[in-house]
């Protein structure tokens, strides 16, 4: 039985205690300065906006732990001593390990501005920045967020919620366009606006003004305006939250450097979630992926590992969802801001403008490459079959009547989305009708 | 906007205000004509016909002036007939010490004995929760005078008129204050209506009030029944009693809080046909079917409402007022009644789920997704609750099935349902127990009455035995599932925390299993509230049902399976 140290009771770290418990009897014990327990991160802005308590976040209740044998551990991780396998803690506190996952996450990104340290200026990661916004946010005449990325609009929805003024400072020149194609982005530019959101593009903060409180009192734009707030709110991204690293052996990049089994350059320790960088992106991805689902299965392979199985990491088919304020995204596959040398477009927009969906296919084969949807839900297990398959975009436009997931009653447009396709590309496709068989036919 | 609202709330209030406290208002006067007919109805005790004569008729009393007046008399009437009885019961004993023959003190103890028995036939029964309701209210329902008896119309849009219209301008305005179309949850746990706090306390104790005087003590609700009267009198021809006050009162109260689900979810079709369709059968299958056929001389019958929920389908069957006592429609609704349940209900929870019922035509179901809906997250989701709710909602189920089971068995052999059949208890005594306990208290005062405490489908969850009844179908021989879309869930918990059934929706959701649990009435909020496109509702083929998707873990592997071998 070998003693486990999971830092971080994020998805990652979580996921993994769960599955190193299903595979074995090792002991485990789960570190994490934020929270006791387990919640989900994502869910934070809900507490905010009041459709959620804290602890509807929380997924399992309290004496799951205790019942599956996994120990939780409140304690903050200053410094890792591969050489001894121990860990200590901030109390002075020392925790010895057999084997160690790091899974840390990220913090916001600050980028030296001028009063970045200001009372009243705050990134929304944390339960603790939660409950600093609670704070800075009574009384709120205005509040700016700087940086046009999930959490930014997430803070702008969350602040709009409670009815104080927001200003959204967003650098590029339309909101999330560096990962959404231009259609796309105009969308939410509109959603934002039509929230009464006072979205700035091409703007970006030069300082943060003080009161005699040392408390935030205004910004001052790139555009040399000056916008009185007392919360600013910091979403310029995040990075991997690795400092209390410094100074061990861990071998780091952005992130903790992790070959495919999700080890780092000493053998009984793993890194997962935000906080891994591999040392080069799988497939398409990115090298460092922040995303939920990724943590999540970063989480699953490394307990297998652990547990006497090594895996290696391997993502499938990319897919992700947001929510824009009411708009609701999907993607299967990839669709890139700009379409690369090989790749075609198709893009259907209802005449609505809160419905959208915009694929990528490869221009010679017709192979379809990737899926955008906007206020469509579809079904993932069909994109991941037709990925796998390699299917032409004619052949899941045909089909796009089993892929849809929308709840029923809602009005469906695959005659009108395929009407469009013929005009454009001189075809006669016909939809064909919803089939069972199809959808559950495993490939 | 927002001042409109207020305006709107106003209103209502005022309304609901004007309703409430015409509870202690109004008189009543017992005339000799209202007197004679209902003392030759209701008493055998001439003691009482006396002293009420003297201290009742042609008096200005309130309600409960009266209500005490006749519990007092009543108590009074009792205790001189025990007088009378212990007076006579001393005559026996002295008879048979007296020595005279044996065969004349026989013939007079004999006597004594019949008077004492006749004179049982003079108590008037005292029980809290009959009393009132069947001995007091017929009384203070005629004799009401007053204000509200004498300006019914006027008194009708004072009450239901402001109550309503205030309503609907308060949840009218929602569409321009919520915001455009979408999810709109904003504060819902921050609001001292909907989290439990004072005003949900208030809710909490104006409902179960309002239930223990409907079902208990109606001879206080004289005046709100009298506002509804001329309704009533316009679509049957009776004056209204107390359950036409309820019906019209469900009805009112289903309608405006549909205007509010018809606003908060504007952009979701799903939503809006369900709670049009739920809203329709309240309205014409449980209020104005069931009136028009008492308008023209038929039973009162309301034929979506299935056996168990319609615990009484079977009870006194061959008697006059019982379904078999009415002739060919009565026949009719009996057969139907029984197709309902072991045809009926069953194929549909095959092919669509329980939902078809419970979320789409029930109106104890109807009232939860209307009035019920700023409730929905206060059901509790732990594994505890869950526990209790499987206990009580089969034991339900089993007292439904077994008290029917003894009402038929008393049917076929012909034995009065008031006669001992074992233990002291008759088959009437346990259709009372049933009645009052699950029928009165549990899903009336407790079901509706807990709605700002425990959410809203206290009833629907833990009670109904016709739910149970669905559930063990819709749990092992249905179409019907929430189906979860692979790996998109990131474990927010909306829809754990909406789900009016207390169902931990997120706990298969996050492990892309499909969501297949008997308690599941397919309000299809989950699916609403969700931020990213993970469960559906869906009704399809039987055997991917419970399929857990390997899409979700991303890996190419399939880690079940690998689970599985390593065990």
């Amino acid at each position: 039985m070998k003693h486990i140290l999971i830092i971080g009771n994020g998805v990652s770290g979580i996921t993994a205690a769960r599955h190193i418990r299903k595979l074995s009897q090792h002991k485990i014990t789960v570190i994490s300065a934020e929270s006791d327990y387990f919640f989900s991160r994502t869910a934070l802005m809900y507490v905010f906006m009041g459709h959620m308590k804290f602890e509807n976040t929380q997924p399992y209740e309290n004496w799951f732990w205790k019942k599956n044998n996994i120990d939780l551990l409140n304690g903050y991780v200053s410094s890792v001593d591969a050489a001894n396998n121990k860990v200590l803690l901030s109390d002075g506190t020392e925790i010895t390990y057999d084997d160690l996952i790091i899974a840390t996450g990220s913090k916001p990104n600050k980028f030296g501005w001028p009063g970045q340290d200001l009372k009243g200026v705050q990134g929304m990661y944390s339960k603790q920045d939660l409950e600093k916004l609670e704070e800075n946010s009574k009384n709120c005449k205005r509040a700016v967020i700087v940086g046009g990325g999930l959490i930014g609009i997430e803070m702008a929805e969350m602040l709009h919620s409670r009815n104080i003024p927001v200003t959204f400072l967003v650098r590029e020149s339309s909101f999330w366009n560096g990962v959404l194609p231009g259609e796309e982005s105009a969308m939410i530019n509109k959603e934002i606006l039509e929230n009464h959101i006072d979205l700035r593009l091409e703007t970006n903060l030069v300082e943060i003004l003080s009161d005699e409180n040392g408390h935030a009192k205004a910004i001052v734009t790139d555009k040399g305006e000056t916008i009185e707030c007392s919360v600013v709110g910091l979403t310029a991204g995040v990075s991997p939250n690795i400092d209390f690293l410094k100074n061990s052996a861990v071998e780091l990049g952005r992130g903790i450097l992790v070959d495919r089994l999700l080890q780092t350059n000493i053998k009984n320790i793993y890194a997962i979630g935000d906080c891994a960088q591999q040392h080069e992106g799988i497939g398409q991805r990115r090298p460092i992926e922040a995303v939920w689902y990724t943590g999540r299965m970063m989480g699953e392979t490394v307990a297998r590992t652990i547990c006497g199985t090594p895996q290696e990491y391997n993502p499938g088919h990319w897919f992700n969802s947001a929510k824009f304020i009411d708009l609701e995204y999907q993607t299967y596959g990839w669709v890139w801001a700009q379409p690369k040398e090989n790749e075609n477009r198709f893009y259907w927009e209802h005449a609505s403008g809160k419905k959208c969906i915009h694929i990528n296919y490869d221009k010679n084969t017709h192979e379809f490459i990737g899926i955008n949807t906007f206020g469509i839900r579809l079904r993932h297990e069909r994109f991941d079959t037709w990925l796998n398959n390699k299917a032409t975009v004619e052949e899941v436009l045909l089909h796009l009547k089993d892929a849809n997931f929308d709840p029923e009653f809602f009005a469906s447009h695959e005659e009108e989305i395929l009407e469009k396709f013929n005009s454009e590309n001189n075809t006669q496709l016909k939809v064909k009708a919803k089939s069972w068989k199809r959808i559950f036919l495993k490939a | 906007m927002k001042t409109i609202k207020n305006i709107g709330l106003l209103i209502s209030l005022t309304g609901f205000i004007i309703f409430t406290s015409s509870i202690f208002t109004g008189t009543n006067k017992v005339s000799q004509e209202i007197f004679d007919t209902w003392s030759s109805q209701k008493i055998k005790s001439a003691f009482f016909v006396e002293k009420a004569q003297q201290e009742i008729v042609n008096k200005e009393l309130s309600a409960s002036e009266l209500s005490n007046k006749i519990t007092q008399i009543a108590a009074a009437s009792n205790q001189h007939t025990y007088d009378l009885q212990a007076e006579l019961q001393q005559k026996i004993e002295q008879t048979k010490k007296t020595k005279i023959a044996q065969q004349v003190i026989d013939k007079r103890v004999q006597a004594y004995q019949a008077q004492i028995n006749d004179l049982w036939n003079e108590i008037i029964w005292m029980k809290w929760n009959k009393t009132s309701k069947d001995l007091i209210y017929p009384l203070a329902r005629a004799s009401a005078t007053g204000w509200p008896q004498q300006n019914q119309g006027l008194f009708f849009w004072l009450t239901f008129g402001l109550a309503i219209l205030g309503g609907v301008i308060a949840f009218g305005s929602d569409y321009k204050l919520l915001g455009p179309a979408g999810i709109k949850n904003n504060g819902i746990m921050q609001h001292a209506a909907t989290n439990r706090g004072w005003i949900g306390m208030i809710a909490f104790a104006y409902f179960v009030g309002f239930y223990v005087l409907l079902y208990f003590f109606p001879n206080y609700l004289v005046n709100p029944i009298l506002a509804v009267n001329k309704v009533s009198l316009g679509l049957s021809g009776n004056p209204s009693s107390q359950w036409f006050l309820y019906g019209f009162m469900y009805c009112s109260v289903m309608s405006v809080f549909a205007v509010r689900m018809f606003i908060k979810y504007r952009h979701n079709a799903y939503q809006l046909v369900r709670t049009a369709v739920v809203l329709f059968f309240q309205i014409a299958f449980a209020f104005l079917i069931p009136e028009i056929l008492v308008a023209f001389n038929k039973p009162w019958f309301d034929f979506k409402n299935a056996w168990p929920l319609d615990y009484d389908l079977f009870f006194d069957l061959n008697k006059d007022w019982g379904l078999l006592g009415q002739g060919q429609i009565g026949l009719f609704m009996l057969v139907w009644g029984i197709v309902l349940t072991l045809v009926i209900v069953p194929v549909m929870v095959y092919f669509f789920g329980k939902r078809w019922y419970c979320s789409w035509v029930c109106g104890c179901g109807g009232l939860a997704e209307t009035l019920g809906d700023p409730y929905r997250q206060l059901s509790s989701k732990s594994l505890f609750s869950w526990k209790i709710e499987r206990w009580l909602i089969h034991g339900v189920l089993v007292f439904a099935v077994g008290m029917t089971g003894l009402t038929l068995y008393t049917y076929f052999a012909e034995i009065e349902s008031w006669q001992e059949i074992a233990f002291g208890f008759s088959a009437y005594d346990i259709q009372s127990s049933y009645g009052f306990l699950i029928g009165s208290i549990f899903s009336g005062v407790i079901g509706t009455g807990f709605y700002p405490i425990l959410g809203n489908r206290v009833w629907c969850r833990f009670g109904c035995p016709l739910a149970a009844y669905m559930g063990l179908v819709q749990k092992f021989k249905s179409r019907f599932r929430i189906t979860t879309n692979g790996g998109q869930c990131i474990s927010c918990g909306n829809c754990s925390t909406y789900c009016e059934q207390g169902i931990d929706v997120r706990s298969y959701a996050q492990k892309g299993q499909n969501i297949v649990r008997s308690s599941c009435v397919g309000c299809g909020v989950c699916s609403a509230v969700c931020p990213r496109g993970v469960l559906k509702l869906e009704n399809g083929p039987e055997e991917n049902r419970l399929d857990q998707n390997p899409t979700l873990l991303g890996n190419d592997v399939d880690l079940l399976e690998l689970i599985k071998n390593n065990k």
